[in-house]
């Protein structure tokens, strides 16, 4: 009957994989290898753009659509000053991005976060000026509050296992209810003009040094960074970034960084809120993508059970992404608060909470878990931040803006899923 | 046929498991040397994968004793199993679609080189391993959606092997593949027991069985019924121990004729 058969299969194909093996031990003949040199960038992308892996060209392109648009409507949108502006602006909302990146990557939301920042600029505030403590003690406050209320969440999430959405929910009212009362009747506490939380987006590093030292440290760490590991790769024998490769990345990099060095300087010069923004970026893209933390982040987003077998303690990773994400809620409600120097009832809400999502969303994080990462919240924020300020310079209402970003959003959603689909086709997702 | 040695590495005795009202393991027997693939076989409901998970450590037994390499053990969760040298690849693999497939091989046990992942040498490892394994894939940095099914089966398969097991329980790994995936995996299968490794092999599927299997240990409802040697053994005789065809007015006749004659 049909063991023979099979017998006889098995055998041939046991010989000829060893053979094919020794031949060629790694590169599989399906495998599509990339042509060296230009031409293999250029035919990479083309398959990649086709199989649907966008990354992040969609937002990068919108970006330069959305300047231009701008541009040529308003001269004064592409100066220094406005878009240095924007560089402070963007980052309270990014900064809270970059937690929600944290929480989509799990495949779950947190609709809390506008009303934990609130919390925590008006803990601040109650902090610094009517109690009189240092601005050092108040920040750290606000931090430290913003990741408790995260592990409060992440233990009716993954404990409890009452769904992340009714969780935060329920948080989004509960927090800007606490923070309502912690302001009290006067409703606004002014901050020090002068004070640690206000120089967050205030100070600048005049010195046209700092812009572009910065900007000469980040493309020197990543060519060396990158050139190093193709040498260890190189040397234990496993596939290796060719030395062109790496050229042309940080050539890219250094245009983008002195271009913006080149801006910042022909204004007030660096801005703090920049530096602690991007130092953020680096830190916690390094934690996602280069530590077993963030392996299990992604291992949760892909499959639970799968994560689950492999050992790793689920509910306490996702109670510390909740608390990542409540502490970087926390942040970004101090730069916020920063930015108009007080806290007062309006913190942390209309938008904010919409922007946020929008923006690592719009930055090419993924709703459906798995994909994303931290650098996708500072395109995303730029993305809204430029049409706010774009708006904002014609003169053009809150209820317009508003609706654009909503339609830029539902575009954003439509891309994700539809990129999904193509994936999935193209054997990816 | 590779040298079997005389302790087995697993052997259940006497094994009883119950369900509330269920009796879904009785007096189970079974023994797996080292070098070699046993076989289990049995229809729906005959106590296949209950008995896999009481030697994993998902279900702890109620009557009766593992032995492991002759010495009695206790095995109450998968941990234990685990600590023994036992690894299961269950029918759903358990891997991260977003993750290539190095992070899947390494997930939960990741390198490390000064706190940060060691990604240089996981890549490397996994590419020995696979090579070893005569597994192949297209490329070990590619996500595991990527990949056929019968590649993924292969890559699970594996991932067990990381754990330097001496036991390896593969449930259903054919089911749902291709002919020259299902070729592929059973290629695989023959490479552990030639790396003298002990496989016990849960199929379906009879011409798997007979290619690749040395011993078929066949269960009905929850019992032994017959431990068969795969070379001097016709499908027929074990499909009907399998269903239990065996006991039917014919075989009764013969039973009872048998028995007068002597």
């Amino acid at each position: 009957m049909s063991t023979e058969k099979t017998t006889t299969t098995v055998a041939p194909s046991a010989e000829n994989p060893e053979a094919a093996a020794a031949a060629a031990p790694v590169v599989d003949p399906r495998l599509l290898v990339r042509e060296q040199g230009f031409a293999g960038y250029i035919g990479e992308f083309k398959r990649r753009m086709r199989a649907g892996d966008l990354g992040s060209v969609p937002v990068i392109v919108g970006l330069i659509v959305i300047w231009a648009i701008f541009s040529s409507i308003n001269s004064r949108f592409l100066t220094a000053e406005n878009l240095s502006n924007i560089s402070v602006a963007m980052v309270g909302t990014g900064m809270i991005a970059v937690g929600i990146v944290f929480v989509l990557l799990l495949g779950e939301i947190d609709l809390s976060v506008g009303s934990v920042s609130g919390v925590a600029g008006a803990f601040s505030a109650v902090l610094a000026v009517n109690h009189g403590q240092s601005e050092w003690v108040a920040l750290i406050a606000a931090i430290v509050t913003g990741i408790v209320i995260g592990i409060i969440h992440g233990f009716f999430f993954a404990r409890i296992g009452a769904p992340a959405f009714a969780v935060t929910l329920a948080g989004l009212l509960f927090w800007q209810g606490l923070m309502l009362q912690i302001l009290g009747d006067d409703g606004t506490i002014n901050l020090d003009n002068d004070g640690l939380i206000a120089h967050l987006t205030s100070y600048y590093f005049s010195d046209v040094a700092a812009a572009y030292g910065l900007a000469l440290v980040a493309v020197v760490v990543f060519f060396l960074s990158s050139f190093l590991d193709s040498r260890r790769r190189h040397a234990a024998g496993v596939p290796s970034r060719p030395l062109s490769d790496i050229v042309l990345r940080t050539a890219v990099l250094a245009v983008v960084a002195f271009a913006a060095a080149i801006m910042f300087n022909q204004y007030k010069g660096l801005p703090l809120a920049l530096v602690i923004f991007l130092a953020v970026l680096v830190l916690t893209d390094f934690t996602l993508r280069r530590t077993s933390y963030g392996r299990k982040v992604f291992a949760l987003g892909g499959s639970v059970e799968a994560s689950r077998r492999a050992g790793i303690n689920v509910i306490r990773v996702r109670i510390s992404v909740y608390a990542i994400a409540g502490g970087f809620a926390a942040l970004g409600g101090l730069f916020l608060a920063s930015k108009i120097q007080a806290a007062n009832q309006g913190a942390g809400t209309g938008d904010l909470l919409m922007n946020a999502i929008a923006a690592a969303v719009i930055g090419g994080t993924s709703l459906f878990g798995g994909r994303g990462r931290t650098w996708n919240a500072l395109l995303g924020v730029m993305v809204i931040t430029s049409i706010q300020y774009g708006l904002a310079l014609q003169g053009i209402a809150t209820p317009i803006q508003y609706m654009i970003t909503g339609a830029v959003l539902l575009a954003t959603v439509c891309i994700d899923s539809i990129t999904r689909r193509t994936q999935r086709t193209a054997g990816r997702a | 046929m590779v040298h079997v040695s005389a302790t087995p590495v697993l052997a259940l005795r006497g094994v009883s498991k119950r369900f509330g009202a269920v009796q879904a393991l009785t007096d189970v027997e079974l023994e797996v040397h080292a070098g070699e693939v046993v076989a289990l076989v049995g229809d729906n409901g005959a106590g296949k994968s209950t008995l896999v998970k009481t030697i994993a450590g998902v279900h702890p037994i109620d009557d009766g004793s593992i032995e492991w390499e002759g010495r009695s053990v206790q095995i109450d969760k998968p941990h234990d199993a685990q600590h023994l040298g036992i690894a299961t690849v269950y029918q759903d693999l358990a891997l991260c679609d977003n993750i290539d497939v190095v992070g899947n091989l390494f997930l939960g046990r990741e390198l490390k080189r000064r706190g940060v992942l060691n990604e240089v040498e996981m890549e490397r490892r996994s590419r020995e391993l696979l090579n070893t394994l005569s597994i192949r894939i297209p490329s070990v940095r590619i996500p595991i959606a990527s990949l056929s099914g019968g590649q993924r089966q292969t890559v699970a398969i594996a991932r067990s092997m990381l754990g330097e097991p001496k036991l390896v329980i593969l449930d259903e790994p054919t089911a749902a593949l291709g002919v020259e995936q299902t070729a592929q995996v059973l290629d695989l299968v023959e490479r552990l027991r030639e790396r003298g490794l002990a496989v016990m092999l849960i199929s379906h599927n009879m011409a798997d069985v007979k290619a690749v299997a040395d011993k078929v240990a066949v269960l009905r409802l929850g019992r032994n019924n017959g431990v068969f040697d795969v070379k001097s053994t016709s499908q027929e005789e074990i499909i009907s121990a399998i269903t239990g065809a065996t006991d039917n007015a014919v075989t009764r006749r013969a039973a009872r004729h048998g028995e007068a004659q002597k």
